[in-house]
């Protein structure tokens, strides 16, 4: 049953994925018909790539925003302040204690998976089936706390840091473009850690076990899972997941205690990817880190700021359970 | 909290409509002195005196009142005490006392909107801006305070209907999601437009005019506009009481308690939460107004996502279950920074140099109350008279919320 403004909406939305497509390809087509010269598109692919990088950084955030709310239903508003920590772990391990960069990575985002599972076990767990509001809310000031308790810690602070990696002040070249490595490597990182967490969630035990919380905690119960205990290990995976998303963000925007407002952009990604879906969450973020970035490209200054929320409202408008989530409307 | 719905308009309308609050008075400051002097209730000898009187008391005031009266005679003392504070009070705790009912106003908005009807808005800095703005523009171009609140009110409802609109499509938390992403887009456009708002340097305002045919009279002194101020939280207090007991009020809490339900009620999901936005934005568009006077200059940094934050902090502080809960969450919101600010320099310098101190300890303060007192303060004062009034007889587990055992929004 299909009434006619679905079929307008649905038609509206096959516009806008024409128009959005047109407005990626449109400086090669402008290229291949010689109207925009080889620097031009050069610059263009530059946006373009930066662009998708910090769109993975959204992407992950994203995720962990997904898996948590998947398998709890509430938003962890919190999650692009565990990101920060994430962020100052590796600084801590990498810049402080000069540790090599990989084993440094290594251990901070570990370090993360644990003050993810204290925070569950310190704040969430004593909620578990109170109203997701009250989840929501404690999570806001979770991530209000966590922001002041950086701040309050010794070495840490409310100043700038930088996270000296192997790949800063390299450039790779691409056609006409020249590539800074920071962002090809957080954009190979992130397919990496993609294919990891794919193959996490469909061949491990423990995986397909969280599969089967997220879609439905009382079978889960009935057949034996603990599920309050992988809710932990869902907090902890997600904390761990935003510690390589902070570790990826470090090299092109400072680490400091303010860094966790990213969650605000992440969001709207995961809108974007119908917000319970890992892929979806994927998906929408390399889409608000490319339509920043066209905005940035096309559009005069500030409208880079909004084009995430602009985007966040037209797709909750037009196809309110993203691109890759299913309809859960129920019909009475 | 459940409402208590009655069925004659005149019981349901009533003011006053619950008995003991004389003895919940005695009650408080008897609970007060039990928390100095025996923490361990009537264990100790002490407590069992105090107890023993005090329950005389309860007893003896129970037989000399009637239904509600005595609410009547509390509460015409606290608008007494609120109508003579400007003549008691210095200009600075005037303007507090302004500030807690601006919030207030702003919150019975989002008490109507999260409490009643049950939809979260992480976007009530938008409304509150709309309100500010329009009243700015209007009051510099020498409109009169009858005409520009009542457009600081439409601006502010009209962009809770746009709101409001998505609702058509979506719910829950994506709902939320749009007052937000909505919020933010607000707050760039009032840093961008520059020939309107001023950009970021905002607009100035001082206090109101009152321009009726033939008469102009100006406000001059935080002291004269508060009582402007008490004025329109008085009638937005009772005009959301009322609303709250009419079959719009009922259809609020039907959505918010099922939407299945509901529906298959004949209650038009879309159009009460639509409404419900649009009523929320409107007060809190009339909260922005007053707000703009009060700051004297409006920035748009002024209203940001932590200003929505802080709102959403401010009822469920105070509780989302009553009007009161606003009120509380208002006090609460102007007390705490200050509170704040004198414990700094108890601590050590180092610490109390930091400047995050202040989120850092909202954080803690949201992060507690949801976990042990998710009621908020209006939560707290209702298990007190509840404590009171079936004295020997409360037990710990009387307000026990009941916990599902599937947490689903898809199912509701």
């Amino acid at each position: 049953m299909t009434s006619w403004t679905d079929r307008l909406f649905a038609a509206i939305w096959r516009g806008l994925i024409l128009f959005a497509a047109l407005g990626v390809l449109a400086p090669f087509l402008l290229y291949a018909t010689g109207a925009m010269d080889a620097m031009r598109l050069g610059f263009y692919i530059q946006q373009l790539v930066s662009g998708a990088a910090i769109g993975c950084v959204y992407a992950m955030v994203a995720l962990g925003i997904v898996l948590i709310y998947k398998a709890t239903e509430t938003i962890n508003f919190a999650q692009g302040d565990l990101l920060m920590v994430g962020a100052f772990l590796s600084f801590t391990t990498i810049g402080i204690f000069g540790l090599p960069y990989a084993l440094g990575a290594l251990l901070a985002v570990a370090a993360a998976f644990l003050f993810g599972i204290l925070c569950e076990r310190a704040v969430i767990r004593p909620l578990v089936g109170e109203p997701a509001f009250s989840i929501v809310m404690v999570t806001i000031g979770l991530g209000f706390f966590l922001r002041a308790l950086v701040g309050l810690t010794p070495g840490w602070g409310t100043d700038t840091f930088t996270i000296p990696t192997p790949f800063t002040d390299h450039t790779v070249q691409l056609g006409p473009a020249i590539i800074s490595q920071n962002h090809a490597a957080i954009i190979l990182l992130t397919m990496a850690l993609c294919g990891a967490l794919y193959l996490f969630f469909a061949k491990t035990k423990i995986g397909v076990a969280m599969q089967a919380v997220s879609e439905n905690q009382l079978a889960a119960h009935y057949m034996g899972i603990p599920v309050k205990n992988l809710f932990t290990l869902i907090w902890g995976l997600s904390a761990a997941v935003a510690g390589v998303a902070g570790l990826l963000l470090a090299p092109i925007a400072f680490v400091h205690s303010q860094m966790g407002f990213i969650v605000f952009k992440a969001l709207p990604a995961a809108v974007l990817g119908g917000f319970a879906s890992l892929p979806g969450a994927i998906v929408g973020g390399l889409i608000v880190g490319i339509a920043e970035a066209l905005a940035g490209f096309y559009l005069p200054q500030g409208f880079k700021d909004v084009a995430a929320y602009a985007l966040l409202l037209i797709v909750l408008i037009v196809k309110p359970e993203g691109i890759f989530g299913e309809s859960g409307m129920k019909k009475v | 909290m459940r409402a208590l719905l009655k069925t004659a308009y005149a019981q349901d309308i009533r003011l006053f409509r619950y008995g003991g609050t004389g003895r919940l008075v005695c009650g408080l400051l008897f609970y007060a002195a039990l928390l100095v002097i025996a923490p361990r209730g009537f264990l100790t000898a002490w407590g069992a005196c105090l107890y023993a009187l005090a329950f005389g008391i309860i007893l003896l005031r129970r037989d000399s009142q009637d239904e509600g009266g005595s609410a009547a005679f509390w509460y015409g003392l606290l608008g007494v005490a609120l109508l003579s504070a400007p003549l008691l009070a210095d200009d600075y705790a005037v303007s507090q006392l302004s500030f807690v009912l601006t919030y207030a106003i702003a919150g019975i908005g989002l008490v109507l909107l999260s409490g009643q009807a049950g939809q979260i808005s992480l976007g009530h800095a938008a409304f509150m801006a709309a309100g500010a703005y329009t009243e700015a523009i209007l009051h510099n171009a020498g409109a009169g305070l009858l005409v520009s609140l009542p457009a600081a009110c439409l601006v502010a409802a009209a962009l809770g209907v746009l709101v409001g609109l998505p609702a058509l499509r979506m719910r829950g938390i994506y709902l939320a999601l749009a007052t937000y992403a909505f919020a933010f887009i607000v707050e760039e456009i009032l840093a961008r437009w520059e020939t309107v708002t001023g950009g970021n340097q905002g607009l100035t305002m001082d206090w109101p005019r009152l321009v009726l045919p033939g008469v102009s009279y100006g406000f001059e002194s935080e002291r004269e506009f508060y009582y402007l101020v008490l004025g329109v939280f008085a009638a937005a207090l009772l005009a959301a009481l009322n609303l709250m007991r009419s079959a719009t009020g009922r259809a609020f809490q039907a959505v918010r308690d099922s939407e299945i339900a509901a529906k298959s009620m004949g209650v038009n999901v879309a159009a009460v939460k639509t409404t419900a936005f649009t009523i929320s934005a409107g007060l809190t568009g009339i909260a922005g107004a007053l707000y703009g006077h009060l700051l004297f200059t409006i920035t748009p940094e002024g209203f940001t996502i932590f200003l929505s934050i802080n709102l959403l902090l401010m009822i469920v502080v105070g509780g989302m279950g009553s009007l009161h809960g606003a009120v509380f969450g208002a006090i609460f919101l102007v007390v705490l920074p200050q509170l704040i600010a004198s414990f700094r320099d108890l601590l050590p310098p180092a610490l109390a140099s930091q400047s995050g101190i202040e989120s850092g300890i909202f954080g803690l303060i949201i992060i507690l109350f949801v976990l042990f007192e998710p009621d908020g303060i209006y939560g707290r004062w209702v298990k007190i008279r509840a404590y009171f009034d079936l004295f020997p007889l409360y037990r710990k587990g009387s307000f026990r919320r009941q916990r599902r055992t599937m947490a689903s929004e898809r199912d509701r």
